[in-house]
């Protein structure tokens, strides 16, 4: 990949993309301008234009995460918005979804319009804030949802993800308020009292192990209830980070059934298993606990017929003294962003399970749709906005410190070898990575409130 | 040996190496002069996360009669529960220039985290940790129902065919987990008997037989009856109704006991809980090894640390 003649003085950027394959295969020149895919076709000018050659390279639209974990505020020594704004551009994404746990917890109009302030002056991703469910993610008092529905950050996404709604009035009373303005619950489905100190699968391992077991059924019973409740009640439920092959079998039902449920499930749910435990090496502890080899051919069947619709992150930075410890005091939670669009490579598109347009649905358009953001996850057309990430799919790689680009380093990935690797991401019109390398975050700032970068 | 971190790890060889060596030591007990010069310039730390007086003590006593210099470091309710982590407190031992680490520690797998960490440099003996394992308990138990069986004959013995049934809290307890292993690997035979709310609840991967009625498996005329603990804790957290039932349905009560065949064995690894898990009757009869146990542990503990300590560790850093 190469870059010539980038315009000095330019108003606005404007990018050739020479011999890019779409999801469906199809081989393509996209021109951009400014904000949006201008020209699509083989053999396009290059007149004025910074050129890219993506021969081999795969041009999928802008990924769109419906879950991560920013840290912002509160954390910021964990993450920030803008340091995890660039992990996502590092992992091809063009937008993310912020969760609610913060401190404060996103949960007025106040916090998510500063959330959303500080990634738009970021600039690397759309920061889409999710608004908690209940004050202070507590679980007793609905939070203000129609405020922060129509605040400036226009939140659709309600969760009070790291916690279960688990009072099933509380849920029934959120499923239905948020139909007011076509929201959706995300529910981190974990019934407390069977998960109380849980510290990885319940199954043959754990009994081993001697740590408290997480059993299946504290998910799934909680997915039964809720898709019920959605029923009854006429509203959509989000269900996050579906992990078990029976969540699987009672969204599958559900859908059957007519329900408006939608689900994920995380890219380390669907590559790696409990055995990583054995070693008790912290790194590998999260919420919900990685399971069996069982498991994770039920989610990546799931994914291939649609049961589930998306992959979302589950993003979780953490400092390194929150894993450097004993199993138990160890924090849940992997950094995903950078790694995501690699490891579902690896998992679902390298074992035949799912094409590269597959792939374009479950980590673009449908998590887009499900939290109803416009200007992302469109297809790769012309009209589209310029959002968009180039991935060399034949790269290899052992997955280092180098490829992450957030505050925090706690992958489980490092040292493993991954395919594929994200080449290039564009968001409105500009690169963020190029070359394979982040942007600095003055020059991604400067684009974003539209100060003219010199070339 | 570099570790000893859980019995998993050991062979039927190293197991019964251990307990031979344990055989000697404990003939050295039976001397005048009790002590061995074997680690003189050696430091044990004795890192207690969790308070164990009977534990802390045997290994203590282990050290010193083989001559080691022996540091009690007790975390609870030092600044390690006010927020100094484990890698702190290794670092610190690190500095001091510990050649051991014994450790306790509430969390199962801290003793592998601190021995897989690169913080320390010691040999690591787990001396207990979560519901995870008790590897020298375990060792323990098999070198008490060894003499037992083979008397003055037991150097080079395993426990082949040796029916051993485990009764209790099996959930919880390390102590059955480090047996289930080891008893496995010398030949025995183990049998669990418990409620069904304290077995764990996938025991596909265990080599042993499960049975949720005590009479039935004291009618079998079990060898050795090794009965567990149970936690007060657990009496409020509605794995069984109450203290009574558990002990009418899951002690070894004076009748029981006494359906047992005369050369049987019972044991407990203590501290015991009269008349709940087991009648004053069946503790303090000839059958019983409760005592047994605690002395056989000191000679266990000294084998345990004689392997890891004796010798140039630096040498043996690569080869575990
Ligand atoms: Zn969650």
């Amino acid at each position: 990949m190469s870059i010539d003649g980038l315009q000095q003085h330019e108003l606005q950027e404007r990018w050739l993309i020479r011999g890019a394959t779409l999801p469906d295969g199809t081989s393509t020149d996209i021109r951009l301008d400014g904000r949006g895919i201008t020209e699509l076709g083989i053999g396009l000018s290059q007149s004025g234009a910074s050129v890219i050659d993506a021969e081999g390279l795969i041009a999928l639209p802008g990924l769109v995460d419906l879950h991560a974990h920013l840290r912002e505020p509160g954390y910021e020594h964990s993450e920030t918005v803008l340091s995890g704004s660039r992990a996502a551009a590092r992992g091809g994404f063009t937008s993310v979804f912020a969760m609610a746990n913060t401190l404060p917890a996103q949960d007025t109009a106040g916090v998510v319009e500063q959330v959303l302030a500080l990634g738009e002056s970021a600039g690397y991703v759309d920061v889409q804030p999710i608004g908690a469910v209940t004050v202070g993610l507590a679980g007793k008092q609905l939070a203000e949802l129609g405020a922060m529905a129509s605040s400036k950050a226009r939140v659709r996404v309600f969760s009070d993800d790291g916690f279960c709604v688990s009072d099933p009035l509380l849920m029934r009373r959120a499923l239905e308020y948020v139909k007011a303005f076509d929201g959706v619950i995300a529910q981190h489905s974990q019934e407390p009292r069977l998960t109380e100190n849980a510290q990885m699968n319940e199954g043959a391992l754990s009994g081993e192990l001697g740590l408290v077991g997480w059993p299946a059924v504290a998910e799934e019973s909680i997915i039964a209830r809720d898709v019920l409740l959605a029923e009854h009640v006429g509203s959509r439920l989000h269900v996050c980070h579906v992990s078990t092959a029976g969540s699987v079998d009672v969204i599958r039902w559900a859908k059957a059934r007519g329900i408006n449920v939608t689900a994920e499930v995380t890219p380390h749910h669907l590559l790696l298993t409990e055995d990583l435990v054995r070693g008790y090496d912290a790194r590998f502890k999260v919420n919900p606990p990685l399971r069996s080899r069982e498991d994770v051919q039920a989610l990546r069947a799931g994914l291939a017929d649609g049961t589930i619709d998306i992959v979302a992150t589950d993003h979780a930075p953490h400092p390194v003294e929150s894993k450097d410890c004993e199993w138990d005091a160890a924090a849940n939670g992997m950094v995903g962003l950078e790694s995501a669009l690699s490891v579902v490579h690896a998992a679902v598109v390298a074992t035949g399970l799912l094409d590269w347009a597959d792939i374009e649905r479950v980590l673009s358009r449908t998590p887009a749709r499900i939290g109803r953001l416009v200007g992302q996850g469109n297809p790769i057309a012309v009209g589209s906005p310029a959002e968009l990430t180039l991935y060399d799919p034949a790269a290899t790689r052992v997955f280092g410190r180098e490829d992450l680009a957030g505050t925090s380093t706690n992958s489980p990935y490092l040292s493993m070898t991954l395919p594929g690797e994200v080449r290039a991401t564009f968001h409105r019109g500009y690169p963020t990575v190029l070359d394979g390398v982040v942007r600095s975050s003055l020059e991604i700032a400067d684009q974003a409130s539209g100060v003219v970068v010199h070339g | 040996m570099r570790h000893l971190l859980s019995t998993k790890d050991l062979s039927r060889d190293e197991a019964i190496n251990l307990l031979d060596i344990a055989e000697d030591m404990a003939d050295v007990a039976e001397r005048e002069v009790k002590k061995l010069p074997t680690l003189r310039g050696k430091t044990v730390v004795n890192l207690f996360f969790e308070d164990s007086t009977r534990t802390r003590i045997s290994f203590e006593a282990a050290a010193k009669r083989l001559s080691a210099d022996v540091i009690n470091f007790s975390a609870k309710g030092s600044s390690v529960s006010k927020g100094e982590s484990l890698k702190d407190t290794a670092q610190t031992l690190a500095a001091i220039g510990a050649d051991g680490v014994v450790i306790r520690h509430p969390a199962s797998g801290a003793p592998a985290v601190l021995a897989a960490s690169g913080w320390i440099d010691a040999g690591i003996i787990n001396a207990g940790d979560g519901t995870h394992e008790h590897p020298t308990q375990a060792l323990l138990d098999a070198f008490t129902i060894r003499r037992r069986i083979h008397g003055q004959a037991s150097r080079g013995t395993g426990l082949d065919g040796v029916s051993v049934t485990i009764v209790g809290d099996v959930l919880h307890s390390r102590v059955a987990r480090s047996n289930l292993w080891l008893l496995t690997t010398l030949g025995a035979d183990v049998t669990f008997v418990a409620p069904p709310t304290l077995l764990p609840s996938d025991t596909s991967l265990w080599p042993a037989r499960f049975s949720f009625d005590l009479d039935d498996a004291i009618d079998a005329g079990p060898d050795v009856v090794m009965m567990l603990r149970i936690q007060t804790e657990r009496m409020h957290a509605a794995f069984f109704p109450s203290s009574r039932e558990y002990s009418r349905v899951w002690g070894l009560d004076d009748a029981r006991f006494r359906r047992l065949g005369p050369a049987s064995i019972v044991m407990h690894p203590g501290p015991m809980n009269r008349g709940l898990e087991i009648s004053s009757a069946a503790a303090d009869s000839a059958n019983s090894t409760v005592l047994e146990q605690v002395t056989n542990g000191v000679s266990v503990r000294m084998a345990a640390l004689y392997l890891l300590l004796s010798g140039d560790r630096k040498e043996s850093k690569n080869v575990d």
